[in-house]
């Protein structure tokens, strides 16, 4: 370590908080999934398929959130319609 | 009964093999009679680590099928007389290790031995399925970075949900935090997770720190477990590690850099 590296490494904060940070919402991202009762990808699937059927939407048009609260289980359910709907044939 | 630890951590080339060799030996040089099994088939590589490398004539898969008793395919440590080794096959297919076949081997070694330590190949997939399904007791291998502390949550939750404890409704089992590879230094300047930082997204029992150490390589290329290297900071942070494991009250160590004068820090680095 040089002597100009010495006074910077000692003033700056570095990327550890940074990491950390980021760690804290991928853990809870993936903990809050993991919690999820096991039928909601395919849940959402189905959903799609049906709304495909009238509307022409792709998979990140439909979101199903699963959120477990006190004394209950609240499933919500989100759909993007796009701008212009398109009848399909 | 033997009481079965797994060491695991979903990501690749953490320490997963250096923990279970030098876990493996600590147990045995305090009169614990101990097998260690690697799981990683396939990819066998404790053999070497424990030095053993042309002692092999079977595997576990001989085993599981088989081809070979549990005699045949033990290889006793020549350093330590309750240690054993149980190699993997370099040549078999994962889906060798049927969990009728490893629960067989390991009702069989529980018979006779104090603990039985899997060391877990990398990922989620059959073979580390299989090294934790049955275990007791779980030491989480960790690395101050990203990508492991996240792989290693993904792993708790694979542990408290798909082992053979959690499909009982047994007690759950034991989950240790094992933080390798890790750099006081660079923790001190802002650049690695601290030991708290992980700790405060894992929350685990904090079974050791082993620090970043050229004793690793050394160890490895001359096949002795770098616990026996007695004089390294990591053979002394695996040492503590056991002691821990046992229930010996041992404070952690190398926890911050070494102390050095400005001017050796000015002009050493
Ligand atoms: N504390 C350490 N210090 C330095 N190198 C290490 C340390 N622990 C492990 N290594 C090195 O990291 C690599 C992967 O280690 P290994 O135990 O084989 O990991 P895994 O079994 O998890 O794949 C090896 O080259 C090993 O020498
Ligand atoms: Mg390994």
């Amino acid at each position: 370590m040089g002597l100009l590296d010495y006074f910077i490494s000692s003033r700056s904060k570095g990327t550890a908080n940074v990491a950390k940070e980021r760690l804290q919402i991928l853990v809870a991202h993936d903990r809050a999934a993991r919690d999820q009762p096991s039928y909601l990808p395919q849940l959402q699937e189905e959903i799609l398929a049906v709304i495909r059927k009238y509307v022409d939407v792709d998979l990140s048009a439909v979101s199903v959130n699963y959120e477990q609260e006190d004394s209950h289980e609240v499933l919500e359910l989100n759909i993007v319609l796009p701008d212009t709907i398109h009848q399909r044939a | 009964m033997a009481r079965i630890i797994v060491i695991t951590s979903g990501k690749g080339g953490v320490g997963k093999t250096t923990t279970s060799a030098a876990l493996a030996m600590g147990l045995a040089q305090r009169g614990k009679r101990t097998v260690v099994i690697d799981f990683d088939v396939g990819l066998r590589n404790l053999d070497l680590i424990m030095g053993c490398e042309r002692r092999v004539v079977y595997d576990f898969i001989n085993v599981i099928n088989g081809e070979a008793n549990l005699n045949q395919a033990l290889i006793r440590d020549k350093r330590c007389d309750h240690l054993y080794v149980l190699p993997a096959s370099q040549t078999r297919d994962k889906d060798a290790l049927t969990k009728e076949g490893v629960e067989r081997v390991l009702t069989q070694l529980s018979e006779d031995y104090d603990f039985v330590v899997c060391d877990s190949p990398a990922g989620i997939e059959h073979g580390a399925n299989m090294a934790m399904y049955f275990a007791d007791d779980a030491v989480v291998v960790t690395n101050p970075e990203v990508s492991s502390v996240r792989d290693s949550d993904r792993m708790l939750g694979i542990l408290s949900s798909r082992s053979r404890r959690a499909e009982n409704g047994d007690e759950p089992i034991r989950e240790y935090l094992l933080l390798t590879r890790y750099d006081p230094q660079r923790v001190a300047n802002g650049e690695m997770l601290s030991v708290d930082d992980v700790q405060e997204i894992l929350s685990l029992h904090l079974l050791g720190v082993v620090p970043e150490s050229k004793a690793v390589l050394n160890a490895s290329n001359a096949g002795v477990p770098v616990i026996l290297d007695r004089e390294s900071d990591a053979g002394q942070a695996y040492n503590d590690m056991v002691s821990r494991y046992l229930g010996e009250d041992v404070p952690h160590r190398f926890l911050n850099p070494e102390k050095k004068g400005f001017l050796s820090r000015l002009f050493k680095g």
